[in-house]
């Protein structure tokens, strides 16, 4: 079943930077995808364009019956809760603890404490931090931050995963302990599409590879590598 | 979900309550200008309270009194009496003879008595009055002229001028109170509206992992408003505090009025405990106002 619907996209931004052009792509419930390309090449535009950070200029994006491309302001917050969004900063509030950070994305809904503390500490389990729970991010390693960001993406139980460049500060040790997590959680039933040019990564996951070259569609292959989509 | 609401509001009056604390020497700005401006309304509030209440006692009590010449004959007093009763600003009039006043004069003074039974009916000195209550106090000089105008009227007599001086000071006041009040409503909503934007500053990375994660504009634009709503009841306590106890201290002074039996203050319960009310929704109307108008400029949604 399709996911993920893109048609004919077009972004350019006010600076007159083109970053997609003409885009097609449609990504299938339960798939793994990785968007490579160089710098530049619309990768993180494509996933800013899917949480409707951005707007296309042209074209449609269709999430789960919903025209992102169309959906008002006001009304994104709805988008927002089905899908989840990891960065390469993290984008962790440092006041609070690993366990309020998580728990944060629940809270602002109102839920009520006991589903708060159930759904948090199963979150943080899955990303196997429940016993940092207490402490605060600056005493957590990179890839341990990382993990708090996925935890906290994931607590809603999104239909979709959006990942730009989450190993992109991390070694590649680390970024492989952060690349089975996110595989648990696709194996879970989550579509996960991930911007990167980690090589290692991609090659090792053998997963969908979607190369995007100044923002356009180059190569779309099952089960790729780096190498083959580059040459 | 009303209890979804009220875990919201009760996490956005924490966050509330946090951020006065860390943005203190603003907040404390904000305050305090609050209570200065609700401390000038409640003054322009008791003030103008009280000259309506003295107004309308006078109104009620103030008489002009007319004097008909000594010779004046029943047809003259019939003229007279036609006049008054046509004159469109006049409310109620009494006529007293001379004859009755020299009864009730002479009942109320042993002296007067001795005197005044030197004459008889026809060389009573007195004169005949009317005594005559006017609808508009404010207009009472023109009637009075009016009347005085009239043939056979001799004297006319309504203390003149305090009462239009009386009023034309409280307006003076009264305007001078309402001005500096919309100034301060004015400059508490700019220090309130700063207020909200060194706080929409400070949580601006907070801000947008909420939108991240899903939160609606009303999630995000609720904190800022309870917090403005906060400012506003914080400066609301210390002029409910003077108006309670500072009204009733002055009223125990005066004991109740001023000068005269006429000048009657307003008794202070229930119109205090009620004054105290407006004040507090004056106090979280400002600071909702001063908080919405920066939301709606720095919180871009």
């Amino acid at each position: 079943m399709e996911l993920i619907r893109i048609r004919g996209v077009d972004k350019q931004y006010k600076n007159g930077v083109t970053a997609l052009c003409n885009l097609d792509l449609s990504i299938k419930k339960g798939d793994f995808v990785f968007v490579i390309g160089a710098s530049g090449s619309g990768k993180s535009t494509l996933i800013k364009l899917l949480h409707r950070e951005e707007k296309p200029n042209k074209g449609k994006i269709i999430i789960g019956g919903i025209d992102v491309a169309k959906l008002r302001n006001s009304k994104v917050y709805k988008l927002r809760r089905k899908l989840g969004v990891v960065f390469q900063d993290y984008k962790l509030l440092p006041k609070l603890t690993v366990y309020e950070n998580v728990a944060f994305a629940l809270e602002i809904f109102g839920l009520s404490s006991n589903e708060v503390r159930t759904k948090t500490i199963k979150a943080l389990e899955l990303v196997g931090l429940k016993n940092k729970a207490k402490q605060y991010p600056d005493q957590l390693s990179g890839g341990e931050q990382q993990r708090v960001a996925i935890a906290r993406a994931i607590v809603n139980g999104p239909k979709l995963l959006l990942c730009d460049e989450p190993t992109g500060n991390l070694d590649p040790r680390t970024s492989m302990g952060i690349m089975k997590v996110l595989d648990v959680i696709n194996k879970m039933g989550t579509t996960v599409i991930m911007a990167t040019h980690d090589k290692q990564i991609v090659d090792k996951m053998k997963k969908r590879v979607v190369l995007l070259d100044e923002g356009k569609l180059v190569k779309d292959f099952e089960k790729g590598t780096y190498d083959n989509e580059i040459d | 979900m009303i209890m979804r609401l009220i875990r919201m509001i009760g996490r956005d009056i924490r966050d509330a309550l946090k951020s006065v604390f860390r943005n203190f020497s603003l907040s404390m700005a904000s305050i305090s200008c609050i209570t200065i401006t609700l401390i000038l309304v409640s003054l322009a509030i008791i003030l103008s309270y009280n000259v309506n209440n003295i107004t309308v006692i006078i109104k009620k009590d103030f008489t002009i009194v007319t004097f008909l010449d000594n010779k004046i004959d029943q047809e003259g007093i019939n003229e007279i009496e036609y006049s008054i009763r046509e004159h469109p600003n006049i409310a109620e009039y009494k006529f007293q003879s001379k004859a009755d006043i020299a009864v009730s004069m002479m009942e109320a003074d042993e002296i007067f008595k001795s005197i005044m039974q030197r004459w008889d009916e026809d060389e009573n000195p007195l004169k005949d009055i009317f005594l005559i209550k006017v609808k508009d106090v404010e207009k009472i000089t023109e009637t009075a002229k009016e009347i005085e105008q009239l043939n056979n009227v001799s004297v006319v007599s309504y203390g003149e001028g305090i009462v239009e001086q009386f009023l034309s000071m409280f307006k003076i006041v009264e305007k001078a109170l309402l001005g500096a009040v919309a100034l301060f409503v004015v400059v508490t909503a700019f220090l309130i509206n700063n207020t909200i934007k060194l706080t929409i500053t400070a949580r601006s990375r907070e801000i947008e992992i909420m939108r991240l994660v899903g939160a609606s504009n009303f999630n995000i634009q609720l904190p800022f408003i309870v917090e403005g709503l906060f400012l506003g009841v914080l400066g609301a306590i210390i002029p409910i505090i003077l108006t309670i106890y500072g009204y009733n201290a002055l009223y125990i002074n005066f004991d109740g009025y001023f000068y005269s039996p006429f000048m009657r203050l307003v008794q202070p319960e229930p119109y205090i405990y009620i004054l105290s009310l407006i004040l507090l929704g004056i106090g979280i109307l400002v600071g909702m106002f001063g908080s919405f108008r920066a939301v709606r400029k720095y919180l871009k949604i």
